[in-house]
């Protein structure tokens, strides 16, 4: 079910500007991958060309390879439509839909791959929303709008919404970046339960939270402003965050710069 | 107990503010420009309510003394005689046409003016969209009296063909049977208000769609949602209030148009089922084509049906209120 990520020579450009130049990494299934690094460094522009989300961004292409398994995200004939009902997304401001319900923010995505019988549509939103650990919170109020909910609780809708269509891969744009800590330390045990069945990237500006959910860390960072921003280094969480191989990783973690 | 007059070393105690000086504080309004500012504001606001208040007393009193003298009943009369002995008239026709006329121009414009937002907003490359709003807010500069006569010169004589083929298809409903006169009718009265009313309800929807967040758009997305599910699941649902304001916008002025259907329309006064055949009239039509040759009584009967013009245009505007409201939790504001 959950996918292995391979990409190869990827760089990615808004218009003339090129955001992030030849990055090459490769992410196990059912793990968690955190990407850190300075503001602008184009850790969220690469996390976007992994489900086709860059080129919504109006100038905005790539060149290079995804592999989502043994299948090239960019290649020819590949629809960028299907690519995101593979590869799911958590933004970093929780952004239900304001017009629907709870359930319908949860229905929304599996409204989009087909016709389901009202039964089964009911099994899958409660199983979402026991999967995004906000089923007891939400279970009585179903029907109301997905707006009334604190932030945290409207995040975790956003992950029910995501993981309702069952992606491969479940991508995670600095999901805590909004929210207070109780609602962060809620959607830090949330990931490490849904890795068991989901491939997870994750962009993150707290480094203890990386440090705290992810088993992969990658470190992304650009040699001046205007730059395009590269991977520096990719290892083991416990490695990054002890014993870097690079010295501006080690730099970056103890606060030298950044 | 007071200290100042057991200790009359103590430093005087500071000075409360009066009643008045808290009062003006409340109001924000102590400096001059603040006072002229709220005067001003609150001046415009009263003088609003007065001349709708006066509108209304001047409608109602000069209704009141035609219709006292009707012998007809007034609302379901299909005739207009104030001259005869005793007077006759009603408003039937003119409720029917004014009404039908604004249906038909409205299900021929929400569609096509929504469309055209979407194009603009979510479709055309920006080279494309700034030229074609520019060209449709030109259409709303075009007097009223200019679409009237392109609408008798150009429309009437083209309409023939339409008219027969709707005839030849749907002349079984009743509604769109046609007798072969001249296609100086409801329909195209509806047509020609459709094009006068597109520019405001294409603005207007357009700079909604304009604000719907980036961030709705792109959850849709990531869901795999195609550009038209993107605009079903995100942009129409959070426009809507917005689409049915611009909608009703472009009622009222369908409602009151004066010029371009008196200019269009051949005129009589009988309730015709068909919106093909030539005939009927809407209230601003009549008015306007009676009333420089009216007596004083017809005046004031004609003023009788622009009464209820007013009423029907609050009700309409009442009635989307009502509509924006009661979703009003599900709307994007508290997003």
């Amino acid at each position: 079910m959950a996918k292995r990520i391979d990409v190869s020579g990827l760089t990615a450009y808004y218009g003339s500007h090129k955001a992030i130049e030849d990055i090459s990494m490769t992410v196990e299934p059912r793990s968690v991958t955190a990407f850190i690094g300075p503001s602008g460094c184009g850790k969220s522009t690469f996390l976007r060309t992994l489900n086709r989300m860059h080129e919504v961004t109006p100038g905005g292409r790539v060149e290079g390879k995804v592999l989502l398994d043994d299948e090239d995200l960019y290649g020819t004939g590949i629809d960028p439509v299907s690519v995101r009902r593979e590869v799911g997304m958590v933004f970093q401001r929780p952004n239900p839909f304001p017009t629907m319900s709870i359930f319908d923010n949860v229905a929304a995505g599996l409204k989009l791959n087909g016709s389901y019988k009202k039964s089964e549509l009911q099994d899958i939103v409660e199983k979402s929303l026991k999967g995004a650990n906000l089923w007891n919170e939400v279970k009585d109020r179903l029907n109301k709008p997905g707006s009334g909910l604190s932030g945290g609780q409207q995040q975790r809708l956003c992950i029910a919404r995501a993981i309702a269509v069952e992606p491969k891969v479940l991508l995670m744009d600095e999901p805590c970046s909004a929210l207070d800590p109780i609602s962060t330390l809620a959607i830090e045990d949330l990931i490490g339960e849904l890795k068991e069945r989901f491939t997870i990237v994750i962009v993150t500006h707290n480094m203890q939270q990386a440090a705290r959910v992810s088993d992969r860390t990658a470190f992304f960072n650009l040699a001046a402003v205007g730059q395009p921003g590269k991977l520096i280094e990719i290892d083991d969480t416990e490695r990054i965050f002890s014993n870097p191989s690079v010295q501006a990783t080690e730099d970056y973690i103890s606060g030298r710069f950044g | 107990m007071d200290i100042s007059t057991k200790n009359t070393e103590a430093p005087p105690p500071i000075p409360q503010p009066t009643a008045t000086e808290q009062k003006r504080a409340a109001h924000g309004a102590t400096r001059p420009g603040d006072r002229i500012f709220l005067g001003l504001s609150r001046g415009s606001g009263i003088l609003l309510l007065v001349i709708m208040a006066a509108i209304a007393v001047f409608l109602t009193y000069r209704a009141t003394l035609a219709i006292s003298k009707d012998e007809g009943n007034f609302l379901t009369t299909s005739d207009w005689n104030t001259g005869a002995t005793p007077p006759v008239f009603g408003i039937a026709v003119l409720a029917f046409g004014t009404i039908i006329s604004s249906i038909i121009a409205m299900v021929i414009a929400v569609p096509i003016a929504v469309a055209i937002a979407l194009f603009l907003t979510h479709y055309a490359p920006r080279k494309l969209s700034g030229p074609i709003a520019y060209v449709i807010d030109l259409l709303a500069a075009v007097p009223s009296i200019v679409y009237g006569l392109w609408g008798a010169m150009i429309l009437v004589p083209n309409l023939t063909g339409l008219f027969g083929w709707l005839d030849a298809y749907l002349g079984w409903t009743g509604i769109f049977s046609w007798d072969g006169g001249a296609p100086r009718a409801m329909f195209t009265v509806g047509i020609l208000l459709a094009i006068m009313i597109l520019p405001i309800i294409t603005n207007v929807s357009r700079e909604v769609f304009r604000q719907v967040p980036q961030m709705h758009q792109e959850a849709a997305l990531a869901l795999g949602a195609t550009r038209w599910e993107v605009i079903r699941m995100a942009v129409l649902p959070f426009g809507r209030s917005g689409v049915i304001s611009a909608s009703m916008l472009g009622l009222g002025r369908a409602l009151g148009e004066t010029m371009a259907v008196a200019t269009v329309l051949s005129p009589d006064f009988i309730i015709h089922g068909s919106v093909l055949n030539p005939g009927g009239g809407t209230f601003a039509q009549n008015i306007a084509s009676k009333f420089s040759e009216a007596t004083e009584f017809g005046r004031d009967a004609l003023i009788a049906s622009g009464l209820v013009l007013f009423v029907i245009t609050l009700l309409v505007n009442g009635a989307a209120r009502a509509i924006i409201a009661r979703r009003k939790e599900y709307s994007g504001a508290n997003a």
